[in-house]
Parts: C-alpha cells; structure tokens; sequence
C-alpha cells in the first residue's frame, strides 16, 4: 500500500481479522442474526454500514473540537439518524424490494454498537483521515462476517446464492436435491446465524493462539 | 486373554503418540486395565464411568428391542388393519423382527459410527483419553427419531450435536445441555418434514405417499401419532392398553410404557437416574393436566377452542400418550445436564413435566414439547441450583448466629 503508511493501513486491516468488531468485540450481534438469512441484505447491510460508519466518523471527527462534551452523545445521535435516513432514502428510491426486506434494520444501524463504539473510541479523538480509514476498516470487518454468516446460512437453508439455484431445484428434483439432499430449515432460523458467527470465532481463534484470553 | 493382551501391547506400542488414546480406549471398553491407582486414593467406589453408562444401554435394551418390533409391526399393520385386531398375537412375529432390523439397525449404526468418530477425532485432535460420554448418547438417539429418518440427515445432526452440544463446552461432563435432546432439536428445526407429520412414523408411509403422487392406484398409509391426532382434532383410533403397551405409531423406542418404566425400575434400583427428577417430572405433567381439565370443567375454554381437544385429555393419559415418560426416565435423569442437589431436582423435574404438558397443549405445531421442556430446563439447572445452595447457606447462617446469640 504505497498509498497509506504502515500505521493507517493497520486501521483499516486490523478490524478485518485481528481485531474484528463481530468475532473479537462481540458488538453488532442483532443485526448480524436478523438479516443474514440471505446474501444480498447481508452486502447491502454491509455497504450501508460502511457508508454510514465511514461519513459519521469524518463528520465526528470535523466537529471534535467544538461538541460539548456534555451532549456529546446526542450529537452523535444526530449524525449517525441524518446518515441512516440518508441510507433508506436511497434503498427506497432504487431498491424499493430489498429495502422492504431489511425493513427496519436499516433504521436500526442507529442503535448498531459499533456505530457509536467508534464514534467515542476513535473520531472524538482523532484528524478526519484516520478517522475515516478506522470507520471504513471496522465497517468492513462487519461487512465481512455478514457476508461469510450470509453465504452459509443461504446455500445450507435455501439451496441458493443470491437467489440462484445452486445446489438444483427443490420442488423439480433437480441436482443435489434428487439424491435425497433437503435444505436445512434452521440455517434460516436466527439462532443459527449466533452458532455461526461462533464457529467462525472457533476457527479464527484455533488459528490465531494469540487472541484466546488467559483465564 | 489374548485379546487383551494384544490390545495391551498395541496400546503400549503408541503410548506417547497422537493415536494413543484411540488404542487406549478400545482396550479400556473391551477389558478392565490393569494399571491401577497409584498413591493415596480417598474415595473408593465400584462404579465407574463406563459401568454408569452401561446401566443406562442396559435399562434401553427392552425398549430398543421393543422398537425393532413395533417398527415391523406398525408396517405391517398399516398395510392390513385386521392385525390390529389381536396385536398381541400379531407382534412378536419374525416378520416384524425381520423388518424392524432392516430399518432401526442402520439408525444404531450411523449413530453409533458417527458420534464415536467425532469423539475419537476430537480426542486426537485435543490428546486426551477418549470418554464414554457417547456410548448412552448413541442408544438414545435412534430410540427418539421417526424410523423413517434419512441416514444422512441423522448424521449431520449427530455431528453437530456432539460438536456443538458437548465438544465445545469441553467434552462429556461439561455439556449444558443433553447432547441426545440437540440432535433431536437440531433434526426437528432442521427438516421438519422428517420430524412430524402423519407420514414419518410408520416405515414405507413416505414412499407410498410418494408412489400415489405419481399416479400409483394404491391405498395411502399413515400412521398419525396418538398427540397428532388429539391436535388435529381427529379421532383417537387407540385404546389404552395399547398405548401402555405401546403398540402405537411414534418415536422407535418411546411407545412401550410398560417397557420405560422396566427401564425406571432398572435405573432407580441402581441409583443411577434420580427418582426424585422422574417422580417429580411425573407430578408436574399432572398437575398441568389437572388445571387444564379444571379449566375445561369450569367451562372456559368452549369444544370450539383448537385446545380443547387437548385440554380435554383426562390428566392421567399424558403420561401414556407422547413421550413424556420415556423424556422423564431417559433424559431429565441425565446427571450431567440435571440439578445436581436433592432440593433443586424436585423443581426441576416439577418444571420439566409442566412445561411438557404447557408446549404439548399450546402449541399444535409441536405437539411433543417434552424434548424442548427438557432442553430450557437444562438451561436453567444451574441457576436453580445456585439459589438452592444460597438458600441453604443462608439458613445455616441464620442457625449460627441463633446459636452465638
């Protein structure tokens, strides 16, 4: 990355794996069991996310000096509602279906910890740029959970991927399915999704010795 | 002798290697060892882990025997009710024998073959010894699924209910819930076809069904449950003694009373399942009967109502429909997932019978909420035990200071 030095490219790359917002702070669990049950609401919540999250911290961060550190959090309110509003307007204006089916998940990033998590960890603290990389680094990490979570959960309990039948045809007896193979009714259930999200943390800690905890 | 010598120097030959436990296990289910103890031991018992496990496979060997039967026999007489006219006569046939090998045997196998390989894999992969914790896991298992259940599909659910039921919380001993009751749930919210409906629990049925869609002019076979057809409203087509007997539709191994509660005495003669769990899971299931028929003879709840049908069981029958005893002597008893003090099992047996018979009568598209009771009351089994040993401590402080004052 000769764009970024070695310390700004650690903002964006440490919340991919290392210090992932899902597996290693266990924030931002709601939305990831809600909307995961497809691929496409898990990239589209992903982006949106990574929109809001990346414009927030930067506005945070442009403002740092004169917010009152009193009514800091309302401020913050404020910003992260006027860029979500922002989000459904655009989902409703272009993609009317999928934003009927994130329904109310897009409205609620607002109340997505990771949102307000950065805002007080990192933009009230720090210049724009970083700002913005750290918002774009912890929203992706997110991103990424969301769409591995995401593509699980559709191919084991839809048999598709984006809507596509993959794995053949359930009602014609196609492909996988005329060898006796059924979907799996939990993976769309939202329970899954939390065994999911631990799974991967299983892996990614087996992997990594240094993230398990002493205890 | 000489097996157990060989198995000693086979597992002499790995000791210290990463196959070493999977020797040593196999040794050890075979043979007593005999490496003893070194140094002072304080506690001295005859019983061992292996020796608790083999009471309970034991005390499931009639009902499993029974369901080898009763799966030729709900085959056969689905195929001509006039068996069912003199069942006695008609069940302990080689028929029945024969068909009820050929399509409960592959379930004892696959679950068996599987849960042990993830045991073994898992006990190589960690290096330690290989526990027993399955062996009571595998015989339960096919006695609590439909017989017509796809190999497969019990396999996956064997895989994640031994790896995700017990592997992750450490192994057997440290599981919070039933690995036996997982698989259970994981198969019911997975491929709820397989789990319910009037199709799965006589074998042939789903084939048939499947024939007749494609054009086949044959006579369709059902065999709806005793509780399916109380929560479908239709009319019960069994009389009592068959369903103490068992000569009814359902779950393998679940259907004979007669035999369950062989298998209780077998348990509580040994100590091994607490009388206290099955007495009160029994006690709770009918109370909740009891306010239910009070509820219906105090004339709130109209024939109308979706829950009349099931109100309306005398209480005394839900412990011979469904599976509400095989749950109570089988899996409420598990000592691993149950409360642990005398205090806490009389609340959560009590618990576990009451919530059954609440799931069963509400909720028509689970009329078997015994697993799912069984399963929260896992949860809570801690808890109920931390307020049991609080209270107590509490009361003992209250004796001292009586007594210093």
């Amino acid at each position: 990355m000769g764009l970024l030095s070695k310390k700004d490219s650690k903002l964006i790359l440490d919340p991919l794996a290392d210090n992932n917002p899902i597996t290693i702070q266990v924030l931002g669990i709601c939305s990831a069991l809600a909307i995961t049950a497809q691929l496409k609401p898990s990239i589209v919540m992903a982006v949106s996310v990574i929109f809001v999250l990346g414009a927030g911290n930067v506005v945070i961060s442009l403002m740092r000096n004169i917010i009152p550190s009193k009514i800091r959090i309302i401020v913050q309110l404020i910003v992260v509602a006027a860029l979500v509003i922002i989000v459904d307007q655009v989902l409703k204006a272009f993609a009317y279906e999928l934003s009927k089916e994130l329904s109310v998940f897009i409205g609620l990033i607002i109340t997505n910890c990771i949102i307000m998590g950065r805002f007080e960890a990192f933009a009230l603290a720090n210049g724009p740029w970083r700002s913005f990389l750290d918002g774009i680094g912890n929203a992706a990490g997110y991103g990424l959970i969301l769409i591995i979570v995401g593509f699980f959960r559709e191919l084991l309990g839809s048999g598709t991927l984006f809507g596509f039948k993959v794995l053949g045809d359930p009602v014609t007896k196609t492909g996988l399915y005329a060898m006796g193979y059924e979907n799996n009714g939990f993976m769309v259930l939202p329970p899954m999704a939390l065994i999911v999200v631990g799974l991967i943390i299983w892996v990614q800690r087996s992997r990594n010795k240094a993230l398990i905890e002493e205890n | 002798m000489g097996l157990k010598l060989k198995l000693h120097t086979l597992k002499e030959k790995y000791k210290g290697t990463k196959m070493a436990p999977a020797f040593n296990a196999l040794h050890t289910f075979l043979y007593l060892p005999n490496e003893t103890t070194h140094g002072g031991t304080h506690i001295k018992a005859a019983d061992d882990l292996k020796r608790t496990m083999n009471t309970v496979i034991l005390a499931l060997v009639p009902c499993l025997l029974f369901g080898i039967f009763n799966a030729g026999y709900q085959h056969y007489a689905a195929l001509d009710e006039t068996l069912r006219l003199a069942p006695l006569a008609n069940f302990l046939t080689m028929d029945n024998f024969i068909m009820g090998c050929w399509t409960v045997l592959p379930l004892v196998l696959v679950s068996y073959g599987v849960g042990l390989g993830i045991e073994f894999l898992f006990a190589i992969i960690k290096g330690h010894e290989v526990e027993e914790g399955y062996l009571v896991t595998g015989m339960l298992v096919p006695l609590i699924v439909p017989i017509d259940i796809p190999l497969w599909m019990l396999a996956v659910a064997v895989i994640f209910g031994v790896i995700i039921g017990k592997e992750v919380f450490g192994g057997t001993g440290m599981n919070i819930l039933n690995p036996a009751l997982t698989i259970r749930a994981f198969l019911f919210f997975a491929y709820p076809t397989w789990m319910s409906g009037d199709k799965v629990w006589v074998h042939g049925a789903v084939e048939r069904q499947k024939e007749i869609m494609a054009g086949a002019n044959i006579d369709a076979i059902s065999g709806e449950t005793i509780l399916g057809s109380y929560a479908q409203n239709h009319n019960v087509v069994y009389d009592y003694w068959d369903m103490f007997w068992g000569f009814i539709p359902g779950s393998v191994g679940e259907t004979s009373k007669l035999l369950i509660l062989v298998g209780a005495f077998i348990l509580i003669f040994t100590k091994i399942g607490s009388w206290r769990i099955i007495f009160s899971t029994l006690i709770g299931a009918l109370t909740m009967g009891l306010i239910f028929n009070g509820i219906v003879d105090a004339g709130w709840i109209g024939e109308s109502s979706k829950f009349y049908g099931l109100m309306n069981v005398p209480f005394w029958q839900h412990l011979i429909i469904g599976s509400i005893l095989f749950g109570a002597v089988y899996m409420a008893t598990d000592p691993v997932s149950a409360s642990q003090t005398n205090k806490g099992k009389w609340i959560y047996g009590f618990l576990i019978g009451l919530i059954s018979i609440l799931i069963r009568v509400f909720n028509p598209a689970y009329p078997e909420g015994v697993f799912l009771a069984i399963l929260l009351m896992n949860v809570f089994a801690p808890t109920i035990d931390h307020y049991v040993i609080q209270g107590n401590i509490k009361k003992r402080a209250k004796r001292l200071k009586v007594k210093t004052a």
